[in-house]
């Protein structure tokens, strides 16, 4: 290994790992309490699952660390077409769940590549605008990328998964923002595109119009559309000061909550940890973002520093729209909880994601 | 360190503004971990009773065990109305999420179509959430599992075992053990404690007694999942039943009566003229509890109440008749009684008499020649009462009649019971402000005009006259146990008054009653039973309230009613009987004696099922 140098190891990235290894233990506990049944025989085959991942992820988190990050500043255009090609691939090869189709499968894997293109797009955007030495892009400037971010955004709706395709936008958007575009250009940016959203409107699936009519009244279809949301909210609520106790969520074990071990995962958590639970992890959340905070601002180049504030946005967004959406403050949109839902691509993305974190963090003196 | 050769090493070259713009995200981050925080706070501190509550709610679903009604036995321990258990579709509405699919799929199952079982969901407008619908009551064993095997398609759908009436004798009786149904809205709201779906006594003795028979209803707290299927029984209280009824009814003679009765429309009624127990009422056409039992059918509905003859009326206590010729023994009473004749007392016959313009006829229009009131009982001899009745005048008359129960209800615990009319002056004024005419009285005096009476009020009169003049409740239950057979109450005999006339009057009636059967010149021959001596009387009511003209079925229904009472045996008479027989089409000697006198020989002479009731002693009724 003449890669590693010791100052590597004297800087080596402790604290971030910590956290978020802590949430992943969370999610994997909640993954069992959410799938399992009194007549599981044994712990639930897709905790399992997600614990393998877990694994995995671990050591595409340690892969992430072991090389120079400013090797992805070059190869970042290579990274981002691997990323649209598999995505590219799935309308041809992928397989279908849930009424879309999402995945590409090997062997017994699956993959989700919307997942790899997030992870892409960061290093492209980072590579995109650490080229620059101004700060104040003008539109013309920023045009480009909004291209770049727009055809994979495309593609991921066309699946459809309105969530990742939302999510990939707002990523790009607030990454853009952080690498200095002036906010000015995006109030004018959603000028024309709000005079043209009632247009949109027709172009929306139906589910996903009514997710949104819902959200604006949860009570007015207590039974149908809004019934997630409120039984949610049920869960959420119901777990008072200490909860209801691991395995013991009724309204987990009943069946009243929706996708209770992926988008829902947090609902179970909290029905079943309560308040303290549910705080204990909220502060998790913020300790992981304000660690990131710190590794960017003390990043040793903008590329650096434009790679951490990518992930950081992925998981802040992911994070305030998850749980905005279980307690029914925000519209079900299907968007996964960082480090705690079920998902293996998610989970490995963001933990190598998280690895570049540490990468930045130990070569911060390195040249 | 080769690997790291290839790039330049650089200035430390962030930017102060970006530095600047990613603490305002990290400043962002807080801000909203501090929002969804508070938004914790609130759900799961604020509002977590409220939340625990409703996921409690969620998940426990509160059923109510119907208790099995009372059991309702004969007079003899045979058993007469039943339950047995019945598998009923339950559907709870907010556990279908796709109501219409779930009610496709429930209606291939059944076999039924799909609006029909939505109509009945949507039927029961009191009914607290997450409470279960009766979709479909007593399926077909073969239903029960095909709906369990379908089960994951049919989220809210529940199969419950409830008891359910049956009355094993089918029609037997039906009139006086009535008929159960759901609840109605109204009935629900005269109740508080009825819950809706509940089974309740909708006519009859079921009616009457239903807060004996409906016993108290148990619960169970059932966890169920997100699909509304029982995971499991948390707590349960069990049931109780209803109490058991112990009739007066003779289901032997009940039966026997019924089908002397044969297919003639009519009432046929038996009391113990020593305490008023009945001990067989029947009332034709009759119909089946059963289908009510097990919910009925629309067509059936139709059937029961399009039907011109009115299946579901009980003729025993709800129909009144003109009594003709029967009414004269409560007439002859009155005229005793009053001294406007006595045994010397002869009346000519020529087969009718003049009164102002009319003439009115006697039945025998050869007229019976001399009469006193021996032979105008024996004889049935209308110028006997015309004339004497006459005399006597409507308002004495009617003060008479009355003491032996007619012209009110008889106090029978059933439903809707009529009182009947006996006119007077008064009445006729309150009724059409006319004047009594004196004409009127030689129709009322044989029991025409405005008179009508009920079978039931019959017997009483047949049974007051048999006991010496006191007038009992009719009753029939005897006694009302518990489910484990301890007493809880005993129905004593009601007197609810007395004729109030000399012994030797009641005396002379009866000798005159006896003669009607026992006399070879009796109208009432017909009622005879070996062995037994039997005293009656023979009626035969004209209906003149209906012309020939109105319609359809006109002309039967303008047929005269055949009418026969007695007692027997006539020196102790132990049983007392009227019956009826609607539009007979023939008299009431012809036509009503031989079925009274049939029944009574069954009742005396049956070799088979219970022997003759011992005799239970009554003081006597008047000290």
């Amino acid at each position: 290994m003449p890669a590693i140098d010791r100052r590597l190891l004297t800087h080596f990235e402790w604290l971030l790992p910590l956290l978020v290894l802590a949430v992943a233990t969370l999610g994997i506990l909640t993954i069992y309490s959410a799938t399992w049944t009194p007549a599981t025989v044994g712990p639930p085959a897709l905790a399992m699952r997600q614990l393998a991942w877990l694994g995995a992820g671990v050591v595409a988190m340690l892969l992430a660390t072991s090389f120079d990050y400013r090797r992805l500043d070059h190869s970042a255009y290579l990274i981002y077409g691997l990323c649209l090609a598999a995505l590219i691939a799935v309308p041809l090869v992928g397989t279908v769940a849930g009424g879309s189709r999402r995945w590409l499968r090997f062997g017994p894997i699956a993959v989700q590549p919307s997942e790899f293109m997030k992870l892409g797009m960061i290093v492209l955007l980072a590579h995109w605008f650490s080229r620059s030495e101004r700060t104040h892009h003008n539109l013309l400037q920023v045009a480009p990328a909004l291209l770049l971010v727009a055809v994979p955004a495309g593609l991921i709706l066309m699946q459809p998964d309105l969530g990742s395709a939302a999510l990939l936008t707002v990523v790009s958007l607030s990454m853009m923002l952080m690498a200095g575009v002036r906010m000015r250009w995006f109030v004018l940016l959603a000028m024309p595109l709000l005079a043209v959203a009632p247009f949109l409107w027709g172009f929306l699936k139906e589910y996903q119009q009514q997710r949104i009519l819902m959200f604006l009244d949860p009570t007015k279809d207590p039974l149908g559309a809004g019934y997630h949301v409120i039984q949610s909210t049920i869960a959420v609520g119901s777990g008072m000061v200490w909860g209801k106790g691991w395995l013991k969520g009724t309204q987990n074990h009943l069946d009243f909550l929706p996708e209770e071990h992926t988008d829902f995962i947090f609902s179970v958590f909290a029905e079943e940890r309560g308040f303290v639970g549910s705080c204990m992890l909220m502060l998790l959340y913020l300790a992981i973002m304000l660690r990131l905070v710190v590794i960017a601002v003390r990043a040793r180049d903008r590329f650096g520093l434009l790679l951490v504030s990518g992930v950081l946005a992925t998981i802040l967004w992911q994070v305030m729209v998850n749980i905005g959406m279980t307690t029914g403050l925000l519209p079900v949109v299907g968007i996964t909880l960082p480090f705690m839902s079920y998902g293996g691509s998610s989970l490995l993305c963001l933990l190598f994601g998280a690895g570049l974190a540490m990468n930045v963090s130990m070569r911060r003196f390195l040249f | 360190m080769a690997a790291f050769r290839r790039f330049r090493v650089m200035p430390r070259e962030v930017p102060p503004e970006l530095v600047r713009r990613i603490m305002v995200v990290g400043a962002m981050a807080t801000l909203g971990i501090a929002l969804l925080i508070s938004r914790l706070w609130f759900l799961q501190l604020i509002r977590g009773d409220q939340m625990r509550a409703t996921s409690e709610n969620n998940r426990i679903r509160l059923t109510r065990l119907p208790a099995a009604r009372g059991l309702v036995y004969d007079r003899y321990g045979e058993l007469l109305v039943d339950n047995r258990p019945s598998f009923d579709v339950v559907l709870v509405p907010e556990d279908a999420r796709d109501r219409a699919a779930t009610l496709d799929m429930l209606a291939a199952n059944l076999k039924e179509p799909a609006e029909e079982l939505d109509r009945r969901i949507r039927a029961p407008s009191r009914r607290p959430p997450y409470a279960g619908i009766v979709v479909e009551r007593d399926v077909e064993w073969d239903d029960v599992v095909a709906l369990e095997t379908h089960q994951l398609e049919l989220p809210g759908v529940s199969i419950q075992v409830q008891p359910r009436r049956t009355y094993p004798h089918g029609e037997l009786a039906s009139h006086l053990l009535g008929y159960v149904g759901e609840a109605s809205d109204r009935e629900l709201a005269d109740d508080p404690r009825r819950r809706p779906g509940d089974i309740i006594g909708k006519g009859g003795l079921e009616r009457v007694w239903d807060e004996e028979l409906r016993g108290t209803a148990g619960g169970q707290q059932v966890e169920v999942d997100a699909l509304g299927r029982r995971v499991r029984v948390l707590e349960e209280v069990p049931d109780v039943p209803g109490d058991t009824l112990i009739l007066t009814i003779d289901r032997d003679l009940q039966a026997f009566a019924e089908q002397a009765m044969g297919d003639h429309r009519g009432a046929f009624v038996a009391l113990d003229p020593r305490n008023g127990e009945i001990l067989a009422m029947v009332s034709k056409p009759a119909y089946d509890p059963n289908w009510f039992a097990r919910g009925i059918r629309a067509s059936e509905w139709r059937q029961l109440t399009t039907d011109p003859w009115h299946p579901l009326t009980n003729r025993a206590t709800q129909g009144t008749f003109a009594p003709g010729s029967i009414f004269k023994v409560a007439v002859a009473a009155g005229l005793l009684a009053e001294r406007v004749v006595d045994r010397h007392t002869h009346v000519f016959c020529p087969g009718g008499t003049q009164f102002g313009n009319r003439w009115f006829r006697c039945w025998n229009r050869n007229g019976h020649g001399s009469v006193d009131l021996h032979t105008g009982i024996m004889q049935s001899c209308d110028v006997f009462f015309y004339l004497s009745g006459q005399r006597l005048g409507i308002d004495r008359l009617a003060d008479y009649v009355r003491r032996f129960g007619l012209g009110y209800p008889t106090g029978v615990a059933l439903p809707h019971e009529a009182s009947g009319i006996i006119p007077d002056s008064d009445w006729k004024r309150r009724r059409f402000d006319a004047p009594w005419y004196p004409g009127e009285t030689l129709s009322v005096a044989i029991g025409q005009g405005y008179v009508t009476v009920t079978p039931l009020q019959m017997a009483v009169v047949a049974a007051t006259i048999a006991n010496g003049g006191t007038r009992f409740r009719p009753q029939y239950v005897k006694r009302v146990e518990a489910p484990d057979g301890t007493l809880r109450r005993e129905i004593m005999p009601e007197i609810l008054g007395f004729a109030d006339v000399d012994a030797s009057v009641l005396e002379q009636v009866r000798a005159g009653m006896r003669d009607v059967v026992m006399s070879e010149r009796g109208t009432g021959k017909r009622a005879r039973v070996p062995g037994i001596a039997v005293a009656g009387k023979t009626g035969t009511a004209q209906v003149v309230s209906l012309n020939e003209a109105s319609g359809k079925g006109g002309r039967e229904r303008t047929r005269d009613h055949a009418w026969f009472i007695a007692y027997a045996p006539a020196e102790a008479p132990t049983v007392a009987v009227a019956c009826l027989v609607e539009h007979a089409g023939g008299g009431g000697g012809a036509i009503a004696a031989p079925i009274v006198g049939q029944v009574l020989e069954r009742y005396f002479h049956r070799t088979v099922g219970p022997a003759p009731p011992p005799a239970r002693e009554v003081a006597d009724a008047r000290h």
